[in-house]
């Protein structure tokens, strides 16, 4: 009763194997918008656009916090003393070597601009609060230090620079 | 589930497992080794259909409730979200909601064949009555789904239904407000049946791994209704029954994409695209076609109580059909009166389905009530009348005879489809016929290019639209579910970012809070929506002698007009579903200054020969010249009116072109994969015949 098309291959076979060959296909097809659904949806995008932000409240030694597509991002105006102290660490000692050139804009090295999320486990840093007169996180007791470079603690990384530019001297977009 | 399991596994791995669990087993004795009566025919295969089915709606509908909120203030904008912004959100609602009105035929079609074949009768009948409770959660199920969007029909069903239950007496009143938990239906009655639109669905697949059971053990009826006596009767259930079954499923798939990608709002109604309104009930309240024969039992019922009781009645009067039906002959084939009376129950069925939708008036009232009488007569006195008088014909002395005896004879099942064809295309369009409007004219059907499987917009058309809309419309129209970064989208009108980026920012949007606590105003961004001309409704109302201009992002499925006999039924094959830009397109153009002889026009209404009792508070609001256009198109109200129905088409469904591109995609497969299925399936029968 059963049909055995083991034995030799014949036009059967063939059939069956198109026939299945073309199910698996569609079914993959049909899985591709139940997956899709879950990537952030148009009205999240557009809100993820990027946002002008005013730098004239904030004074030499103050920071602020904003939020960009949901993530805390501090600024900082930093204070001459920081901005020397984190220029003349030797970047071969740090855990994740940058320098602080890099982590700024030329011209505007005062300001230090991060996502205030810590690589560690994403908790958020507490801002001039650690050893290193920059970023500490309460969770797991990571230290940045005024440049957002990781210091010490489990944190493997540095807080990460959201892409930004100046486009006056008094105001940044971020994104 | 069929005692004990024939399965041996071989692998050592695979032995250890099943000594403790011996759950391959179960499959393999449920779903291989199962034998199945080898002359099944494809009406068996809704079994496997519904399966199927309520896959899908668990599936969809677990993934649309990620996305739905379920707040009286919140469920519609969010429904109106996922079809616009979710990545294939319209493919998902879409199938959701045209997938219920396909479980309920599929459901439909499985119940008449358990009735014309007999399948109630001994020793089913704890079966039959199991499949009687899971269509009666499905019936709970599909009516607090439609509530959700919270539109319209969602908000007056919800009303409706709910109140059936104050017909209880002494406790009428009590049981309704638990069953709202408030003194109306309002936030608490949505977000309850929202968790209970999200349990029963489980209850359901619960109770089908009963129903399911219960068949594995009494075995499958029949065609012949004789049960399988050699082994020559029967065919094991993979590959035999599982490949029939999937090309049944395929088939049911193209019907079912039908509606998906092209008549997604066919067997919906307009109403419920104009967010929920406590104040206003909508003209004609019509539940959803799967319910409308009974909903014509209850009207057909002049007391409250006596109605509702019938109702009810007529769906639990199929739990004692197995005893009400005593007679030995199983299968109708064989049953000359049983036959013809089935064909007659059907009609009639049909009959109250078709009445449901009509206005309680006049004809339709006698009609119902005739009808209502002859459906439960079929139950009480025809069937246990049949069972003592009928004289049945000879039956076959086996299935495997049943199998020799019919090679040939397929014409019964065409005829069949057709019948079933046709009836639910007069279900699905009756529901148009119930819109009835005195004294207003039809509009008539103007030409679009989005018409049709290929449809596209006219980008030309949509771009005049928006001018228009800008210039003239948004003075009172608000438009709040487009955004100006759709005007950037593919499938609109074809605008770069940075054109929409432009265009926005020609706009004032109110922000804030700022770092002092005001609000302020600021340039639109793409990612902002159209402002509204108003603040708030009142301010709409009082600005506007007393009607609010109704927002336009869905006006165009939110308007319909009948269709009438036979327009529907060609409308499902012709794909016609442009009544709303054919409304706005003639209402625009409908204006007169003088009102024919004889229709008197109230102080600040005026005379339009297409809205419904022709008064509308809109004055005319285009006239030639009013705006020009850089493209060169006439500046004339046709040009304007056709433009600027293209346009609200368009924001209705920004995503239309795209639904019907993968429609395309889609039938081309499914068409190769059925045509595939089907040769399949022959050469695996090839050796069973």
């Amino acid at each position: 009763m059963t049909a055995s098309t083991a034995d030799h291959p014949t036009r059967r076979d063939f059939l069956f194997v198109a026939t299945g060959a073309t199910a698996a296909v569609g079914g993959v097809a049909a899985l591709w918008p139940f997956i899709s659904q879950m990537n952030p949806d148009a009205s999240t995008i557009a809100a993820g656009a990027p946002i002008e932000v005013d730098l004239t409240p904030v004074a030499e030694g103050q920071d602020i916090k904003v939020f960009w597509r949901g993530k805390p991002i501090y600024i900082s105006h930093r204070t001459k003393k920081q901005v020397e102290e984190v220029r003349a660490v030797p970047v071969s000692s740090l855990p994740d070597p940058a320098t602080d050139q890099s982590r700024t804009k030329d011209g505007h090295e005062q300001w230090l601009v991060v996502i205030g999320i810590c690589t560690h486990l994403g908790c958020i840093p507490i801002a001039h609060e650690g050893n290193y007169d920059g970023f500490f996180c309460p969770c797991h007791g990571s230290q940045y230090d005024a440049s957002g470079r990781v210091r010490q603690g489990p944190a493997p990384l540095n807080l990460p620079v959201p892409p930004y530019q100046f486009v006056s001297d008094t105001k940044i977009q971020i994104g | 589930m069929s005692g004990p399991s024939s399965y041996q596994p071989s692998h050592p791995a695979l032995k250890w497992f099943e000594q403790r669990l011996p759950i391959i087993g179960l499959v393999h004795s449920s779903f291989i080794a199962y034998p199945t009566p080898r002359n099944l025919n494809y009406w068996w295969t809704f079994g496997a259909i519904l399966s199927m089915m309520l896959g899908v709606q668990i599936l969809t509908g677990v993934i649309l409730a990620m996305h739905y909120t379920p707040h009286a203030d919140l469920a519609f904008k969010s429904v109106e979200l996922i079809v616009r912004d979710v990545n294939y959100g319209w493919l998902l609602r879409n199938m959701h909601a045209c997938g219920a009105s396909m479980f309920f035929l599929a459901v439909y079609i499985h119940m008449f064949r358990g009735l014309y074949y007999g399948s109630y009768k001994a020793p089913r009948e704890v079966l039959w009555i199991l499949g009687v409770i899971i269509y009666l959660l499905m019936m709970a199920t599909g009516f607090m789904g439609y509530v959700l969007p919270w539109g319209q029909m969602s908000f007056w069903g919800a009303t409706v239904i709910t109140n059936l239950f104050s017909a209880v007496p002494y406790f009428g009143e009590s049981i309704v407000t638990l069953l709202w938990g408030g003194y109306s239906v309002g936030n608490p009655t949505l977000n309850r049946f929202f968790a209970l639109h999200y349990l029963l669905p489980f209850l359901i697949a619960g109770v089908v791994v009963l129903h399911v059971w219960a068949l594995h053990v009494a075995g499958q009826n029949n065609p012949a209704g004789v049960e399988p006596k050699t082994e020559k009767d029967m065919v094991p259930f993979t590959p035999y029954a599982t490949i029939k079954d999937f090309f049944g499923v395929t088939c049911f798939l193209i019907f079912y994409s039908w509606f998906i990608f092209y008549m997604p709002n066919y067997l919906g109604e307009a109403d419920n695209y104009i967010p929920a309104n406590p104040a206003v009930t909508p003209a004609h309240i019509v539940p959803e076609w799967y319910y409308l024969p009974f909903y014509a039992i209850l009207r057909s019922i002049p007391n409250k109580l006596a109605g509702v009781v019938a109702m009810f009645a007529a769906i639990i009067v199929l739990v004692f059909l197995p005893w009400l039906d005593s007679a030995k002959t199983r299968s109708n084939k064989y049953r000359p009166l049983g036959k013809q009376f089935f064909w007659i129950f059907f009609v009639v069925c049909i009959g109250l389905g078709y009445l449901g939708a009509q206005p309680p008036e006049g004809v339709y009232v006698v009609l119902g009530r005739i009808l209502t009488v002859l459906y439960f007569a079929y139950f009480l006195i025809v069937l246990p009348l049949l069972a003592r008088i009928e004289k049945p014909r000879p039956l076959p002395n086996s299935i495997a005879d049943d199998v020799l005896a019919k090679s040939g004879r397929a014409a019964p099942m065409v005829s069949a489809i057709v019948a079933i064809v046709a009836a639910a295309s007069l279900f699905a369009g009756s529901m148009g016929e119930a819109r009835a409007s005195e004294g207003t004219e039809m509009p008539p059907s103007a030409k679009w290019s989005f018409a049709g499987p290929f449809g596209k917009f006219d980008r030309g058309a949509v771009q005049r639209g928006l001018k228009i809309y800008k210039e003239v419309c948004s003075n009172c129209h608000s438009l709040n579910y487009v955004a100006f970064r759709n005007l950037a989208e593919p499938g609109g009108p074809g605008y770069t970012p940075a054109q929409a980026a432009a265009f926005a920012a020609e706009y004032k949007i109110k922000d804030g809070p700022n770092d002092a606590g005001d609000m302020f105003e600021r340039p639109g961004r793409p990612a902002d929506y159209f402002p509204a001309p108003f603040p708030n409704e009142q301010a709409a109302r009082a600005s506007n002698g007393g009607a609010a201009p109704p927002d336009l992002s869905l006006i165009a499925k939110a308007r319909s007009y009948k269709r009438g006999f036979p327009w529907f039924l060609i409308d499902f094959f012709t794909q016609f579903q442009e009544q709303g830009p054919n409304y706005i397109n003639a209402l625009l153009q409908g204006y007169e200054d003088n009102p024919p002889h004889g229709v008197t026009i109230p102080e600040g209404s005026y005379y339009n020969k297409y809205f419904p009792g022709n008064a509308i508070k809109m004055p005319k609001p285009l006239s030639d010249g009013q705006v020009t256009f850089d493209d060169g198109s006439p500046t004339t109200v046709a040009q304007y009116a056709h433009d600027v129905s293209t346009f609200l088409m368009w924001t209705a469904e920004p995503h239309m072109e795209a639904r019907k591109r993968l429609g395309y995609q889609v039938f081309v497969f499914l068409i190769i994969f059925a045509g595939l299925m089907y040769f399949t399936k022959k050469r695996v029968w090839a050796a069973a015949h």
